[in-house]
């Protein structure tokens, strides 16, 4: 069930040649391969992402999922700008699950960066054969036909013709080579690099978008389920006879028990089958269950905190050592330390999980708001004990992501329930399920010390973190930050300080730990960017000053024998490149009139942080009333994220990202006796429109780069510089998240 | 029980006490109103009750006898706040925007010109995870421009 079969439109002559065309999409193009034909509905799939119809219709696809950061339309706008199409035809389809499009899995910030070039070549691809195709049919040379505005025209015989006029003939067409395509100058870009309103604006605004809660198939059940508290949790006594009563519930069924390691696996609990949403809400609430807790009903979080804290203040394991941070720190003129804690935290997408399953005895078919359809394909062929090729994926729209969406559990809870059901089943997590049994952010403790000489440089640099590691969501004896974890804002530290020691500290899971948008930088940056804030206060230094001579001259950070992937891209493209750093503090000092605010008695705070190889600084501006209230009137936010497709995209992600960095500096999720405090968003603190600063000034660096990522890297400064500013502003340190609506004044002198 | 939806007539015989917000997607498959807590604490299922914004989760179906519910639906494509959420490209993934316009046209209903303090408390309970809010505020003020 390849997505070729899967969809409408046959259009390969043979299995060997799907299979030639498959692996030569990953690479693009394939020699010698005829292109394809026009179909039963007059579409020829000139090749994974383009299609064009007979009536000039073009559909480009879309193969990563949409979450908000317009990915269906940066796709479009790469695909349109080679293809030379016209705009105003184009639309986008999404791709379903399937290996050929390559990596789907829509996290990490890569959906452009990995993908710029070859789609790219898609549209280039397609372009060329259709200006083969009028050549062929005009007898004219190549060359002299031109390919723009969604027609093909011969000016020396002053003739032209719609693409899709010549479908049919480019469809009888080899497919052109890699070599063969001219990619258009940078200078030529009419929509790489602009503004361009999202495709998907539209049926949004009209109500009519469809998202994973919103799918509905015939004959489809709801279904809700109470899953365990505690994490490895088992039903004691379940007395579902009241839920069995409630009018439209059809069934109550016990999913099997979570079997260490819980990956994305379902974590058992009892569902309710009903005919609507309300009667499965109702009859869940109906239903008595006793549970054994197991295990981790031991975890409470302050005891936890206390933990890691005495993880921290122990040594650790070195993960990367300059110099003598030890005895530079004991020939110090002046020794600083200071310790910072930051709690779980959940994704909480204004969706919540969802999805929706059909199965058959020949496989399954889902639709879900997932990020990543390729491993829900693998998690659901599983559960079901298919071939994946069996199980077909389709991705709705996503009402946020966050890096929730890209555990599939959800999927494979929704295909278990439909087999059993023997009907189509739609499973929806409330948002009580979503904040007490998802994948969190883990909590976090960090110690550093500092020694400066008495000109107040730093000489000395030890930082020691621990958390729970995500590993241990896969393998429950994990228990160190791993290696994945700290390339994030940790290892990868761009200061120039000789004597310099990084240690891990031992921390045992008891909950499933996730990802959420830009992972272990959040608490890495939030420690390290105070930090240097403290360090420049007590060398009586501007801050914004010290943090430029923290990171020192413009280099390449050499990370040689420290364990660091550079977010899977080669450091020879990505270079941790500290002139661009430090290039993105001194703007966004500049747009903030930094020094100027400052000598006016405004209180601002300063952070920058390279993540997912974008270079992000952060300057937010409080202000404090008598009582501690605080209040955003302005940030300023510099990005350089190499080459950027859409400029609207990069604003509104350096805005969201900063906003949701706010939210993870007010968000805490505790636990009391291994289970979930915080059931919904009145105990749960996110941003609303109060705290959200007033004005959000981005400031996106023109580069030829290469393009690096978007949707993460905006959220890790704004906390650190946040609470920097909180301080200027006369606030007590805040040095343990969260931040509270009302802080504690320091003490005047 | 008999109401109208976005001016048509409906009838409806289930649970009285079933929220609106479930009769809307499940029964009518008005699927723009949508689900974020169900408990009236993010506003993502904002509709009009006889023209005030209610959170459509937690008002049951007994409440909207013989009244008239206004969804996203029912809101023109080419109203003032619409046109707004467009020019100030406002939406992100989009969840919640259908409830931020419904809670939005109510305030401009009741207050056609707000004030940045009448903008912030009336919309504070409708929370946006993707953090679009600074562009809210703008499209709000540019509508309440239009709209005068």
């Amino acid at each position: 069930m390849s997505v070729l079969a899967a969809s409408r439109r046959t259009f390969l002559r043979s299995s060997l040649q799907a299979g030639g065309w498959l692996l030569s999409l990953q690479l693009l193009p394939g020699g010698g391969l005829l292109a394809a034909e026009v179909d039963a509905n007059d579409i020829w799939q000139s090749n994974l992402f383009v299609a064009i119809s007979t009536d000039g219709q073009v559909r480009i696809t879309c193969h990563r999922s949409e979450m908000g950061q317009q990915i269906r339309t940066a796709v479009a706008q790469i695909v349109c700008e080679e293809l030379e199409a016209d705009w105003s035809r184009v639309v986008v389809e999404q791709a379903l699950g399937d290996p050929a499009y390559g990596d789907q899995n829509t996290d990490g910030s890569r959906s452009v960066r990995r993908n710029l070039t070859r789609l790219r070549q898609a549209g280039a691809s397609a372009r060329l054969l259709l200006r083969q195709a009028a050549a062929q049919q005009w007898e004219v040379p190549l060359e002299e036909v031109e390919a723009v505005g969604h027609r093909l025209a011969h000016t020396a015989s002053d003739r032209s013709a719609d693409y899709g006029e010549l479908v049919a003939a480019a469809a009888r067409l080899p497919l052109p080579e890699a070599e063969q395509l001219t990619l258009k100058p940078r200078s030529e870009w009419r929509l790489i690099g602009h503004a361009v309103a999202s495709v998907d604006l539209d049926p949004v605004l009209a109500g009519t978008a469809i998202y994973g809660h919103d799918v509905r198939v015939p004959d489809m059940q709801v279904a809700v389920i109470a899953r365990p508290p505690v994490l490895y949790g088992r039903i004691k006594s379940l007395d579902d006879s009241a839920a069995l009563k409630v009018p439209g519930v059809s069934k109550v069924i016990r999913l099997p028990d979570l079997e260490a390691p819980a990956a994305f696996k379902p974590l058992g609990g009892v569902a309710v089958i009903a005919s609507s949403t309300w009667a499965a809400l109702r009859g869940r609430q109906a239903l008595q269950i006793e549970w054994t807790h197991g295990d981790n009903a031991s975890y409470d979080s302050k005891v936890y905190r206390e933990q890691l804290l005495a993880s921290v203040r122990a040594a650790g394991e070195i993960t990367r050592e300059a110099g003598d941070a030890a005895a530079a720190l004991e020939s110090a003129e002046q020794r600083i330390s200071a310790e910072y804690t930051a709690p779980h935290l959940a994704q909480a997408p204004m969706e919540t999980p969802a999805a929706t399953a059909r199965v058959s005895k020949d496989g399954a078919e889902i639709w879900a708001c997932t990020q990543t359809p390729q491993s829900t394909r693998n998690v659901v062929a599983q559960t079901l004990g298919l071939q994946p090729e069996q199980v077909k994926v389709h991705v709705t729209l996503l009402g946020g992501g966050f890096g929730r969406k890209s555990k599939p559990d959800f999927s494979a809870e929704a295909a278990w329930l439909a087999r059993e059901v023997g009907k189509p089943v739609k499973v929806i997590w409330s948002r009580e399920d979503d904040l007490r049994n998802g994948y969190l952010h883990s909590v976090s403790a960090q110690r550093l010390e500092a020694g400066l000489d008495a000109d107040g440089q730093v000489t000395a640099w030890l930082h020691r973190t621990a958390f729970p590691p995500i590993p241990s969501t896969f393998d429950p004896s994990a228990d160190k930050p791993s290696d994945g974890e700290l390339r994030l804002g940790f290892n990868d530290t761009p200061f120039d300080i000789p004597n310099l020691r990084l240690e891990r500290g031992s921390a045992k899971a008891h909950v499933r730990i996730g990802w959420l948008r830009s992972v272990a930088n959040v608490y890495h940056a939030f420690a390290v960017q105070s930090f240097a804030h403290e360090l420049a206060l007590a060398a009586g230094r501007d801050p914004k000053d010290f943090l430029l001579d923290l990171i020192g001259k413009p280099r390449h950070l050499d990370l040689t024998g420290v364990n660091y992937d550079n977010y899977g891209d080669p450091i020879e493209t990505y270079p941790i490149d500290t002139g661009r750093l430090s290039n993105v503090i001194r703007i966004v000092a500049e747009r903030a009139d930094w020094s100027g605010k400052r000598k006016a008695g405004r209180h601002l705070g300063i952070a920058a942080h390279r993540s997912f190889l974008s270079y992000v600084a952060t300057i937010v501006e409080v202000t404090l009333d008598e009582a501690g209230n605080w209040q955003i009137p302005q940030v300023h936010v510099a990005i350089d994220a190499g080459t950027v497709v859409n400029v609207e995209h990069v604003r509104a992600q350096c805005e969201g990202g900063s906003i949701y960095g706010l939210s993870c500096a007010l968000g805490e999720l505790t636990a009391v006796d291994g289970a979930i405090e915080q059931g919904n968003f009145d105990r749960y603190r996110v941003a609303r429109m109060r705290q959200a600063p007033r004005a959000i000034d981005v400031h996106i660096v023109a580069s030829e780069a290469a393009p690096a990522g978007v949707g993460e890297p905006p959220t890790p400064p704004f906390a650190p510089a946040f609470v920097n500013a909180l301080y200027e502003a006369g606030a007590e340190r805040v040095r343990d998240l969260p931040v509270p609506l009302q802080v504690k004044r320091r003490q005047r002198a | 029980m008999k109401l109208r939806v976005n001016g048509k007539e409906q009838v409806f015989d289930g649970d009285p006490q079933m929220p609106i917000l479930w009769f809307l997607r499940d029964e009518l498959q008005l699927t723009g109103t949508k689900y974020g807590c169900g408990q009236a604490l993010c506003g993502a299922c904002t509709v009009h009750l006889d023209g005030a914004a209610i959170r459509s989760c937690s008002v049951p179906m007994l409440a909207a006898a013989d009244k008239h519910l206004t969804t996203i639906e029912g809101i023109a494509g080419d109203h003032p706040l619409k046109q707004a959420w467009r020019d100030h490209h406002v939406p992100q993934c989009g969840y919640c925007q259908s409830g931020q316009i419904m809670q939005a046209a109510h305030l401009l209903k009741e207050k056609p010109r707000p004030t940045d303090a009448e903008i912030d408390a009336a919309m504070d309970g409708n929370i946006c995870r993707c953090g679009t809010y600074p562009r809210i505020r703008a499209a709000i003020k540019q509508a309440a421009g239009a709209g005068s």
